[in-house]
């Protein structure tokens, strides 16, 4: 005889557990929610503000400078045929979505990632939570975003920000740890306090690898607000939810190429942003 | 002869267990239980024990031992970058071992600089801010630590350097930049990790002549850690030897290569050019007899036949070395009706300090054939050395 073992109402307890945080915790997430709003608001007027073609001149500028010409023209033409296609809106409502949600998350990570490099317990405590929280699937953090923030571009940015959060702690990490054993000890020969030690040894020497982690950050972050349209987020994600919707693979690609072009610049830029903070 | 110096660290009853049970593994050390034994009852590494040693002001001691001595523990627990597990370190009547973590990073400020074996330099950093961190660190300005940290560059002849990234440099360099970095924090004590065993040969002989010149100059008291004993023997004022996390002896280079403490130390000497580091005392022996100046030939003649000698030393009233006479020149002088044997002494003999080194006097013996006196800075004769002895002596460290 099969002895019957209860079902284990782990599926219950989250549930309470977050509905119990959103009405406890109501004020405050309205309160982050305004917030974000006014800041994702304020930067989309402002991108938006700006001519079309003084934005494209603006970020190829930044590509000649940052890294080369042919970034540089690449950049621009990239940037003329989502304008052609006439998906520059929802591009600038993406490109505000994924700043955001990068800063947010990055403002977290660092000094997370820093607390973890340099305590053996904490280090133990976090890299589970990380690997939950990047092997979640991202569609889950979807669902309790809309208690806490309502439908739309605060929620997702809070699941952005969750899903996007994990390399960028994880490379600060890394990067403080690997700082050679010498240099450290040097350090701390010569007196050096556990601040010093931080902001004139191991931050600089680790910044190449933190700036690995925020590229990986800001990757992972468009790939979600991407799918974040789901729950109502504007951008090149809805046009593409809107193309499945209606069953039209065309639309479905253009944005889709959109995202693509977008995913290569904000890629080849933070890299060339590393590469000048290595040399 | 340094036990009037004036003691700066005074190390006693030094251990150090790596693991988490130390007490445990002492306790078995104190049964008279030794390092290999202890790792497998507890799982302990004894990486030191109950080390005693004085560094004198001044001074340059040389920490050898081979891979696993303790000799890099050693030297880190004298900064507590290595916290020891019981023992006195003691700094200018400072207990290290006792401070508390801000004390010590004032300690560390005050008294320590250290040069490690792979530079350790910032790449981050120029040359010239490299050299200033020390300084940076203890909040000197920006105008007085960018002035000393030249002047410290200049000293070990990086000048016109100022701006260039470590990478660019080559080893040798790259240790001047980490020597420089010591000298411009001017803490008391400079502490030498294997500083020069990643240069290759000629450049770590230069700078081991260039450390010896600084040191000289500038008396700085400092702990340099080595596995080669031909430098320690060559820069070392006094050497600790240590082997498997204990001291083994404590002497000058003449101590350890003449007087070993046990096999270990004999088997340890055996390979080096025993000529190139001992020195004229090691062969210098008492002088049988010597006269006055004012004596006269007759009084130097018989002497000289008393003790079967053929020449003799002449000495003034503060036994300070004039001159020398041989069996020839005082019977001529006698002959001559000469007074005293200063009418008729010569000047035609060597005379060295006790530091010589042995192969220099080779030379001499094949250009003179009176011994060799050997005089302290007053011209105080202090012994002779006849061939023979040089020879003997060479021998003798020869067969062990």
């Amino acid at each position: 005889m099969a002895i019957e073992f209860p079902r284990m109402p782990l599926g219950d307890w989250i549930e309470n557990g977050l509905n119990w945080l959103t009405s406890e915790y109501s004020a405050v997430t309205r309160g982050i929610s305004r917030i974000t709003q006014t800041g994702i608001d304020g930067l989309n007027d402002a991108l938006m503000w700006l001519p079309d073609w003084s934005l494209l001149v603006i970020i190829a500028g930044l590509c000649w400078w940052l890294a080369n010409v042919r970034l540089a023209i690449g950049a621009a033409a990239g940037l003329a045929l989502i304008w052609n296609l006439g998906l520059w809106d929802p591009m600038i409502e993406t490109l505000t979505l994924v700043v955001i949600a990068t800063l947010v998350a990055v403002i977290i990570a660092l000094p997370v990632g820093i607390a973890a490099a340099l305590s053996e317990r904490l280090y133990r405590t976090i890299m589970p939570v990380l690997d939950f929280m990047q092997t979640m699937p991202a569609f889950v953090y979807l669902i309790p975003a809309i208690p806490f923030f309502g439908i739309g571009s605060v929620s997702a940015i809070f699941a952005t920000v969750i899903f996007s959060m994990p390399p960028a702690i994880r490379f600060t990490t890394l990067g403080i740890r690997q700082v050679p054993t010498e240099l450290v000890e040097a350090a701390d020969a010569y007196g050096a306090t556990r601040g010093q030690k931080l902001f004139k040894v191991q931050l600089p020497l680790s910044l190449p690898t933190v700036m690995a982690g925020i590229n990986q950050t800001i990757m992972l972050a468009l790939s979600m607000v991407v799918i974040a349209a789901m729950i109502g987020a504007d951008g090149l994600g809805s046009e593409v939810w809107r193309a499945i919707q209606r069953l039209r693979p065309g639309d479905g690609f253009e944005a889709g190429i959109a995202v693509v072009i977008l995913a290569m610049l904000l890629d080849r830029l933070t890299q060339s942003l590393r590469k000048r903070g290595k040399a | 002869m340094s036990d009037n110096r004036n003691v700066k660290i005074r190390v006693r009853n030094l251990s150090k267990v790596f693991g988490n049970q130390p007490k445990k593994a002492l306790e078995l050390r104190d049964q008279g239980l030794k390092r290999p034994e202890i790792l497998d009852k507890t799982g302990q590494t004894l990486g030191l024990s109950n080390i005693d040693f004085d560094v004198y002001e001044g001074e340059l001691l040389v920490i050898m031992g081979l891979s696993g001595s303790g000799k890099s523990t050693l030297i880190r627990c004298l900064n507590r970058l290595i916290d020891p597990t019981e023992g006195e370190i003691v700094i200018d009547g400072q207990n290290i071992p006792s401070l508390k973590e801000k004390e010590l990073l004032e300690c560390r400020r005050r008294h320590f600089s250290m040069v490690f074996q792979n530079f350790a330099l910032f790449p981050h950093r120029t040359v010239q801010q490299n050299a200033e961190f020390g300084l940076e660190i203890r909040g000197i300005d920006a105008g007085e630590r960018r002035e000393t940290a030249r002047n410290a560059l200049k000293q070990v002849g990086l000048d016109g350097w100022e701006d260039a990234f470590p990478r660019q440099l080559s080893g040798g360099m790259q240790q001047r930049v980490g020597l420089a970095r010591a000298l411009a924090n001017d803490a008391s004590v400079l502490l030498m990790d294997e500083a020069f065993s990643a240069l290759d040969p000629l450049i770590r002989g230069d700078m081991q002549q260039e450390l010896l010149q600084l040191q000289h100059r500038m008396k700085k008291t400092t702990v340099f850690i080595t596995h080669d004993l031909d430098e320690a023997l060559s820069i070392g004022d006094r050497i600790v030897l240590l082997k498997d996390g204990e001291v083994v002896q404590i002497g000058t280079p003449e101590e350890i290569l003449t007087a070993p403490a046990d096999d270990y130390v004999r088997r340890f000497i055996e390979g080096v050019d025993k000529s190139r580091i001992l020195s004229a005392e090691s062969a210098m022996r008492k002088v049988r007899s010597t006269v006055r100046d004012t004596d006269g030939p007759r009084t130097a003649l018989r002497k000289m036949r008393d003790h079967s000698l053929d020449s003799i030393y002449i000495l003034d009233r503060d036994r300070r070395l004039v001159g020398l006479i041989d069996a020839d020149g005082a019977s001529q002088a006698l002959e001559d009706g000469k007074q005293t044997v200063t009418e008729v002494m010569t000047q035609d003999f060597r005379k060295v300090t006790r530091e010589e080194p042995l192969h220099n006097l080779f030379a001499m013996f094949s250009e003179n054939r009176f011994p060799i006196a050997v005089v302290d800075d007053d011209q105080v004769l202090q012994g002779v050395v006849v061939k023979g002895a040089v020879l003997d002596e060479l021998a003798q460290a020869g067969d062990h």
